[in-house]
Formats: C-alpha cells, sequence, structure tokens
C-alpha cells in the first residue's frame, strides 16, 4: 500500500496571479518577483488539527447565532452544502470550515465597514464548522445583498460567501468565494475575473439544489469545495529521508 | 480518446477582503459571537522551549504598511515535532502550533508570542534551520502568499538549511531572517515583510 506523499504542484494557471490589474488593490500588493518553488517538507505536509472541542453545534447556523431570543435575521433563507473533496475526490473529513458574509443588504458587521445599508441586529455574519466522516459541510445563513465597492467608480460585488479551508497539511490552504447561481454581476466583477480560466470560475457558483431544499422553509444550494491531493509514494524514499 | 484520469481541479481562491476579521477573528471586527476564538494562542501553556516575541509589519509596494492583513502561523514545537499525526511524535499538552495573527488597523504592527521552534527533519534527511510557516492574505491579495521566517541567532543552522539554500539570489534569504533583539531582558524578533519592491520578500510556491 503506497504512502501519502507530497501535495500535488498548484495550478498556477488555474489560480488567479497576484498581479491583477484591474483589481486595483493587487498592483501594490502583488509580489514582481517569482516564487520560489518549494518542494513538500513535513512543515507543509502538515497543518493545525481542529476538534469538536473547538466549535459549538450553533456556530453553523448564521440565522440563530447571533439572534436575539426569538428574533431573526432579515433575508432569504438559504442552507449552503456540500462536501470538502481533494483533487483525487477523496473526502476530507473533519476538516475547519469557517464562512463570512455580508447581510441581506449587502452590509458588514465590521467597524471599517461604511456602507449606508444598515446592520441587522440579528446577524453577525459568521459561522464554522467541521466536515463529517464524509467530507460534508453545511451552514444555514440568509442570501447576502450584493454592495458597492471602490474600484472603479461603479462597481458591485455580486453576492457571495467567503469561505476559509484547512485540509490535512498546511499547502492546502484556502480562502475563496462562493458565488450563486444566475448572478448577473458575477461575470461583471473585477475580483471573480482575478481568474483567469472561466470554468475556473464556474468552479465558484453554487447551485440551486431543490433536493436539499427544506419545503416552506428554506432554499438550499449546494457547493463543494476541492482542496490540493496528495501523491502515493511509488518505489521511494520517504520525505525524511532512508 | 484516451482514458480519462477522474481527477478534480483545486477550488481557485479569491482574496480574502478587507473584512476577514469577521469570519476569521470577529473580536477584531468588533464584535463577540463565539465561545472562544481560535488561533490567539500557539504554544499554550506547557509548551517547552524558549518563550519569544515576534513581531513586524507588512509593507506594500509603495513603501506604506498594509493595514488589513490576516497571518496564520505554523510550527513545530521546541523538539521540533509539529502538532500532526504526521509531525514526527507527541507535542506538549495544548501546543497547537498555528495561530493567527492580525495587524492594528491604525498602524499595521503585528506581533505573536509563542515558543521558539526547533530544528526539523526535511527531505532526504537534511535538518532544517528553525523556522515558522507563515500564511498571508489580505483585501488585494489575490491568492495567499507562503513564506518562512528563521532566526538570527541561528546561523549556522541557517547556512545549512536546504530551503533557503534553494534560494539562487544569497542576498533575499535575508529578507526571510528575523532579526533578535532584547526587551525588558526577554527575546523578540522583527520580521517585516515587504510584498513588493526594494527588498521583497521571498515567498514560495509549496
Amino acid at each position: 500500500m503506497p504512502t501519502p506523499g507530497e501535495f500535488y504542484q498548484r495550478d498556477r494557471e488555474w489560480q488567479p496571479p497576484a498581479y491583477t490589474k484591474d483589481y486595483k488593490t493587487s498592483v501594490a500588493r502583488s509580489p514582481r518577483l517569482a516564487l520560489i518553488s518549494l518542494q513538500n517538507s513535513v512543515s507543509e505536509i502538515t497543518g493545525p488539527v481542529f476538534g469538536h472541542g473547538d466549535v459549538d453545534p450553533i456556530d453553523n447556523d448564521l440565522i440563530l447565532n447571533y439572534a436575539k431570543p426569538g428574533e431573526m435575521p432579515i433575508g432569504e433563507r438559504i442552507i449552503v452544502h456540500g462536501r470538502v473533496l481533494d483533487e483525487n475526490a477523496r473526502p476530507v473529513p473533519n476538516t475547519l470550515v469557517e464562512a463570512w458574509q455580508a447581510n441581506a443588504g449587502g452590509r458588514y458587521r465590521h467597524k471599517k465597514d461604511t456602507y449606508l445599508a444598515p446592520i441587522d441586529p440579528n446577524f453577525g455574519g459568521c459561522g464554522r464548522t467541521l466536515t463529517d466522516e464524509n467530507g460534508y459541510y453545511y451552514f444555514r445563513t440568509v442570501k447576502p445583498g450584493a454592495y458597492p465597492w471602490r474600484n472603479w467608480v461603479n462597481n458591485w460585488r455580486p453576492a457571495h460567501i467567503h469561505l476559509s479551508i484547512f485540509g490535512t497539511g498546511f499547502a492546502q490552504r484556502l480562502i475563496t468565494q462562493l458565488y450563486f447561481e444566475g448572478d448577473p454581476l458575477i461575470a461583471q466583477c473585477p475580483i471573480v475575473n482575478t481568474i483567469p480560466d472561466p470554468q475556473a470560475i464556474e468552479q465558484l457558483i453554487a447551485r440551486l439544489d431543490m433536493n436539499a431544499t427544506i419545503p416552506l422553509d428554506t432554499i438550499a444550494y449546494k457547493f463543494d469545495i476541492v482542496l490540493r491531493g496528495r501523491r502515493s509514494t511509488l518505489f521511494e524514499n520517504r520525505l525524511e529521508g532512508n | 480518446m484516451p482514458q480519462d484520469l477522474h481527477y478534480l481541479k483545486e477550488t481557485p481562491s479569491q482574496t480574502a477582503g478587507p473584512y476577514v476579521h469577521i469570519g476569521l477573528a470577529p473580536g477584531a471586527a468588533g464584535f463577540d459571537i463565539y465561545r472562544q476564538e481560535l488561533g490567539w494562542d500557539i504554544a499554550g501553556p506547557n509548551a517547552k522551549g524558549e518563550r519569544i516575541r515576534i513581531e513586524g509589519v507588512v509593507i506594500d509596494g509603495t513603501g506604506s504598511p498594509v493595514k488589513d492583513v490576516l497571518i496564520e502561523a505554523w510550527q513545530a514545537n521546541g523538539a521540533g515535532v509539529h502538532a500532526h499525526p504526521e509531525g514526527g511524535g507527541a507535542v506538549e499538552e495544548g501546543f497547537r502550533g498555528w495561530g493567527r495573527v492580525i495587524t492594528d488597523f491604525e498602524t499595521g504592527d503585528w506581533g505573536f508570542d509563542t515558543v521558539k521552534p526547533g530544528p526539523v527533519m526535511g527531505r532526504n534527511g537534511r535538518l532544517m534551520a528553525p523556522h515558522i510557516s507563515l500564511w498571508i492574505v489580505a483585501r488585494g491579495i489575490n491568492i495567499g502568499l507562503n513564506t518562512r521566517l528563521y532566526f538570527s541567532d541561528e546561523a549556522e543552522a541557517n547556512a545549512a538549511d536546504p530551503v533557503l539554500n534553494l534560494i539562487e539570489w544569497e542576498n533575499r534569504r535575508a529578507t526571510l531572517i528575523a532579526r533578535r533583539e532584547t526587551r525588558d531582558g526577554k527575546p523578540v524578533y522583527r520580521f517585516d515583510i515587504r510584498l513588493q519592491g526594494e527588498d521583497e520578500t521571498v515567498f514560495f510556491d509549496i
């Protein structure tokens, strides 16, 4: 039985480059020199381990985790669910998934957000959960609103949920954004368009999932997340030597 | 058509954005929601080894401090063991070796307390000098930047480190060495990260 080795190299033509002129903030924040390619050592193959002592069951319910007793946030009630897989299509169990988002009006509960849409007193806008043994995760929340941002004079972010995922190794660490099927703002967004490949962009669009919808209650979107896969070490010495 | 390999593609990265704190450090965003935030204590109370502090600032291509960065740190304990099933052994109870660090919104300064890691066995039996892996995300960073922090008082180990030696330009290796100082009798390492321009920090494709 081969043992797992390094992670597959990251496909830098699939991932967004650092410098993307139409997303203006990237211009001064992007390295100009080439990344140094590093074969994985134990420092990259390992990563933090989380357990059920780290999160509470309520943490994945953004409808209730900040609401006052008996109250709920305003907005379209949605379930976001899916699996965390690796590039070998194997589930990634017990991994931490964190989410954050604007409220239904497009306003973040953040001291640096000054957009004129109001804060929702019953909505914090963040959640977290661990995937189960099959890599499955789910959140309940309200659908976030679109909002304007300063880039060109008139840019609007499509409705989106930020997601942070760990995997088993620090080399898999990933932050991304989930968009919603059918949103015409996706195609216009300079942040979305930092990703050069249109097929890669489609991978960030959650699909309406009627089968997971709770009738007369909550609509559902499905969103699978793929982390880097690991090579099987065939015919070679262990990373740590002989 | 030859057979399909059936591999999936990695989910594309998107910037963490200006409000990353809501998700990963809500206290910094200005509200309290979780029983306990994650990543505020890297080493825990029982870790053996030298207690150190690391401080720095992230600087953009205009020379300005970046005030909305989030950095994650990942390191071995004082004995060179990572807290992970493949990390090389057991670690002290409460040692996670992982932490989250955010910058001051006004100044861009960041800092964290930990224990100094030990050397870690690298590839092909070559020992790696003590180091901390860092992952940097922020508005304007499309995909997290990976770098490593090494220690100025480990000159001999650094000179033999297989990763530092991969960097063809010897003068650039210095961008990864945190400078040891002493404050009130305690060790503080200074580690500034330059995203772009003169003395640009070495970033890795891991």
